[in-house]
C-alpha cells in the first residue's frame, strides 16, 4: 500500500475526457516520475490530488486518509506541497518574504493574529528562510522582487517555499521547464540531497528525461489521459510502447 | 525604539511633528490678507483632517494590504456616530464611552458584514459590502429599528442628538453641557493673535490628533507584522497562500474587522466633536470619499491614506469656499467679456461643483501616479538624487532564461 493511491480516477472537460480511469500507487519514499506528451493529463491528475479539481470517478488517498472534497489548504496541512507548472509565488514580495511566509504557516494551519511583533525580530524564521535559499543557491537575491526573477529562478522560489515546509509528499510539475542546464543539474542535486536527509515522496512530472533518468525509482508513462505502463526507468527505457508513443519524440 | 524600524519612526515623527504644529502650517497667511481664505487651521476643518486621516488609516489596513476593496465604509463610520451620541444620551457628555463604544459595535458589525461578505472576493466582495451600507443607511435613515422597538433608535431623517429630557445618568452640574473630556471641552480654544496672524489652538483637535498618531503607530506595527505580511501575501497570490496550508478567511476578516474598528472610532470622534449623528454619514458617496482618499494618497503605503484625507478635506474645503465673487475679483485685470468668460467656466468647478474638481485631480492621479501622492513624492525625491543612484545597477535586470 503506497503513500498515495489513486484507483479509477476519471475526469471529463466538456467533451474532453483529461483522465480516464487512472490507477496509481506511489509507494512511501521513492521518487516517483509521471512522463507524457503534452495534454496527457499530467497537470490535471497532479489538480486532482491538491483540491484544485475533484475528480468525476475515483478515489484518491494520501496516508490512507481520502483526499477528495479537502480544501487546497487542509491538503497542504497533511503533509503535501506542491510546485505549479506555471510558478505560483508571491510575485509583489520579495524573495525572502516568499520564504518567511510558509516559516509563519504553522503546520496545522492555526490561524495566530500576530499583529504586534515585528517580522524583523524573527531571528529563528529569518534563519530557517536563510538556510533554505542557501540551499537553492538563492541567498544573494534575497531582497530581489520575485516578480523581476526569471522563470527558472521562481520556479527554484516555489520549490524553496515547498521544501521549507518539509512535505511528506512533494509534487512537482516540470520543476525545471525554462532553467539553465546548470540550474537544472543543481536542482537535480538539491532534491537528490534532500531525499537522503529526511523521509520524503516525490511525484515528478518532467519533460526532460536526463532529470528523470538521474533521479526516478518508478515511472509511471500516461498518455491521453490514461497511463499506458508503469516499470522501472531501465524498463521503461527500454518500453517500444513507450519508445513509440513518447520517448522516441522527446530524444531527438 | 518604539519597537518599529528607524525608517518608520521618522515617518511617525514626520507626521507628529506635521500634526502638532498643524495649526501654523494650515494658517500660513495673515487673517486680514486677500490669501486668508486658503488658511485651513480653524478647528472644525483640522479636525476633520486627523479624524478622516484615521478613516483611511484604517481602511487601508484592509484595502492597502489585502486587495479587498470595502465599498462599504461608511457604515462603520456612521454606526459609531450613532454610538457615540447614544453614550452621551444615556450616560453625559464625557466623550470616553462613546468613543470607546464606537469601536465596539463597528467592530461587532464588522464581524457580521466581513463574515458574510469575505465568501466572495474582488467585485462581488465590493458590491456584497456596498449592499449592506445602503441597508445600514436605509435602515438608519427610516429608524426601522426603532419604530419595531417603539422608540427612536436613530431618529430617522432628523439625525440622532442630544435633548434635555435624556438622562445622562452621570451627568453632574458641574460637567460642561456640550462634548468633554473630563471637563476639559472638545471645542475649548486658545487663538494666538500674533502680528496680523492668528492661531487657533483647539483641545479637540488635539484630542484626535493624539488619537491619529496612535493609531498610525499601530498601523505600522500591524503593516511590519507577520500577519501583516500574511496580508500582503492574500493581495499578490491567495492560491499560492492556500497551497502553504493557510485558510486566507481568518486573516482577511480580522483585517476587515481591524479597519472597520478604525473606522467606528473615527465616527465616535465626529460625534465627540460636533454631538449628532446623521444616516448621511453613511451613504455611499461617503464609502467612496474613503476610497478616492486611500487611493489618491497611495493604497498600501503607510503614509499614503493621511496624504489622500488631508488633501481631499483641504481641497473640499477651499474649493467650496470660493464662489462667484471670489472669482471675479481674480479675473479683473481681464476685459470684461473675457473675464465673464473665464468665471462662467470656473464656476462650474468650485463651490457646490468642487466634485467636478476632485473628479479631474482624481483621474489625473490615477492616470499619471497610479502609486498617488506617495508616487508623486518617490519621483520627485528620485529627480533631485538622480545623479546619486545613476551608477548603481537596478536589480531583477536579468534576462528570463527562456
Ligand atoms: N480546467 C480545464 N478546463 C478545460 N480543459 C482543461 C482544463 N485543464 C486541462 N484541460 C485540458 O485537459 C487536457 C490535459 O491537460 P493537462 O493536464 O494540463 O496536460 P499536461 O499537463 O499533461 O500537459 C488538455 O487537453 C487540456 O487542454
Ligand atoms: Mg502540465
Amino acid at each position: 500500500m503506497g503513500i498515495l493511491e489513486i484507483k479509477n480516477v476519471g475526469k471529463r472537460f466538456g467533451g474532453l475526457q483529461a483522465l480516464n480511469d487512472v490507477n496509481l500507487s506511489v509507494t512511501e519514499n521513492t521518487v516517483h516520475a509521471i512522463i507524457g506528451p503534452n495534454g496527457a493529463g499530467k497537470s490535471t491528475l497532479l489538480n486532482c490530488l491538491v483540491g484544485k479539481l475533484i475528480p468525476d470517478t475515483g478515489s484518491v488517498t494520501f496516508q490512507g486518509q481520502s483526499l477528495l472534497g479537502r480544501k487546497p489548504h487542509e491538503i497542504n496541512q497533511m503533509g503535501v506541497s506542491r510546485v505549479f507548472q506555471t510558478p505560483e509565488i508571491f510575485a509583489d514580495l520579495t524573495v525572502m518574504e516568499n520564504i518567511m511566509i510558509p516559516c509563519f504557516a504553522h503546520r496545522d494551519g492555526s490561524f495566530k493574529l500576530n499583529a504586534l511583533s515585528a517580522v524583523r525580530g524573527q531571528g529563528d524564521i529569518k534563519d530557517q528562510a536563510e538556510k533554505i535559499l542557501e540551499d537553492v543557491n538563492m541567498l544573494e537575491k534575497r531582497n530581489m522582487h520575485a516578480a523581476s526573477m526569471s522563470r527558472g529562478d521562481k520556479r527554484r522560489l516555489e520549490m524553496a517555499m515547498c521544501l521549507v515546509q518539509e512535505p511528506k509528499l512533494l509534487l512537482l510539475d516540470e520543476p525545471t521547464a525554462g532553467m539553465a542546464r546548470a540550474d537544472t543539474n543543481n536542482t537535480i542535486d538539491l532534491l537528490k540531497e534532500i531525499k537522503e536527509k529526511r523521509d520524503i515522496t516525490m511525484a515528478i512530472i518532467e519533460h526532460d528525461m536526463h532529470v528523470v533518468f538521474s533521479m526516478a525509482e518508478r515511472i509511471t508513462v500516461l498518455a491521453q489521459g490514461t497511463p499506458l505502463v508503469e516499470d522501472t526507468p531501465d524498463n521503461i527505457k527500454g518500453h517500444p510502447k513507450v519508445r513509440e508513443a513518447y520517448l522516441g519524440e522527446a530524444q531527438v | 525604539m518604539l519597537g518599529i524600524e528607524k525608517r518608520d519612526l521618522s515617518l511617525l515623527v514626520i507626521v507628529a511633528i506635521l500634526a502638532f504644529c498643524a495649526p501654523f502650517i494650515l494658517n500660513p497667511f495673515p487673517t486680514g490678507s486677500a490669501m486668508a481664505q486658503f488658511n485651513a487651521g480653524y478647528p472644525d476643518l483640522m479636525q476633520r483632517f486627523v479624524i478622516f486621516g484615521i478613516l483611511a488609516i484604517g481602511f487601508n489596513i484592509l484595502f492597502g494590504l489585502t486587495g479587498y476593496l470595502s465599498f462599504g465604509h461608511a457604515a462603520f463610520l456612521g454606526l459609531g456616530s450613532y454610538s457615540a451620541v447614544w453614550m452621551f444620551k444615556l450616560l453625559g457628555y464625557n466623550v470616553l464611552p462613546g468613543i470607546v463604544l464606537s469601536v465596539v459595535v463597528a467592530g461587532l458589525f464588522a464581524l457580521l458584514i466581513g463574515y458574510i461578505s469575505l465568501r466572495r472576493s474582488g467585485i462581488y466582495f465590493s458590491i456584497l459590502t456596498l449592499a449592506f451600507a445602503q441597508m445600514t443607511f436605509a435602515i438608519a435613515y427610516s429608524d426601522l429599528f426603532g419604530k419595531m422597538l417603539g422608540f427612536s433608535l436613530t431618529n430617522g431623517e432628523t439625525g440622532l442628538q442630544v435633548y434635555t429630557s435624556d438622562p445622562q445618568y452621570f451627568h453632574s452640574d458641574s460637567a460642561p453641557n456640550i462634548p468633554h473630556l473630563f471637563g476639559q471641552e472638545m471645542q475649548s480654544t486658545f487663538t494666538w493673535d500674533v502680528a496680523g496672524w492668528s492661531f487657533d489652538f483647539n483641545f479637540g483637535y488635539y484630542m484626535c490628533a493624539l488619537i491619529m498618531l496612535v493609531m498610525f503607530y499601530l498601523s505600522i506595527r500591524i503593516f511590519r507584522s507577520p500577519f501583516g505580511l500574511m496580508l500582503m501575501a492574500i493581495k499578490t497570490n491567495q492560491t499560492r497562500l492556500n497551497y502553504t496550508g493557510l485558510n486566507s478567511r481568518p486573516y482577511t476578516l480580522a483585517a476587515f474587522v481591524i479597519s472597520g474598528m478604525y473606522a467606528g472610532l473615527a465616527g465616535g470622534l465626529l460625534a465627540s466633536m460636533d454631538p449628532l449623528a446623521g444616516a448621511e454619514r453613511m451613504q455611499w458617496t461617503a464609502s467612496g470619499e474613503v476610497v478616492l482618499m486611500t487611493i489618491l494618497g497611495g493604497a498600501g503605503t503607510l503614509i499614503g491614506p493621511i496624504l489622500g484625507a488631508g488633501f481631499i478635506k483641504y481641497f473640499e474645503n477651499i474649493f467650496s469656499k470660493i464662489n462667484e465673487k471670489v472669482l471675479h475679483s481674480w479675473f479683473d485685470f481681464l476685459p470684461e467679456s473675457l473675464e465673464y468668460g473665464v468665471v462662467w467656466v470656473l464656476e462650474h468647478f468650485v463651490g457646490s461643483g468642487w466634485h467636478l474638481t476632485l473628479g479631474l485631480l482624481f483621474m489625473l492621479i490615477v492616470i499619471f501616479l497610479p502609486g498617488g501622492l506617495v508616487e508623486g513624492g518617490q519621483k520627485l525625491a528620485a529627480l533631485f538624487h538622480r545623479k546619486k543612484t545613476e551608477d548603481t545597477p537596478a536589480d531583477g535586470a536579468k534576462t528570463p532564461a527562456e
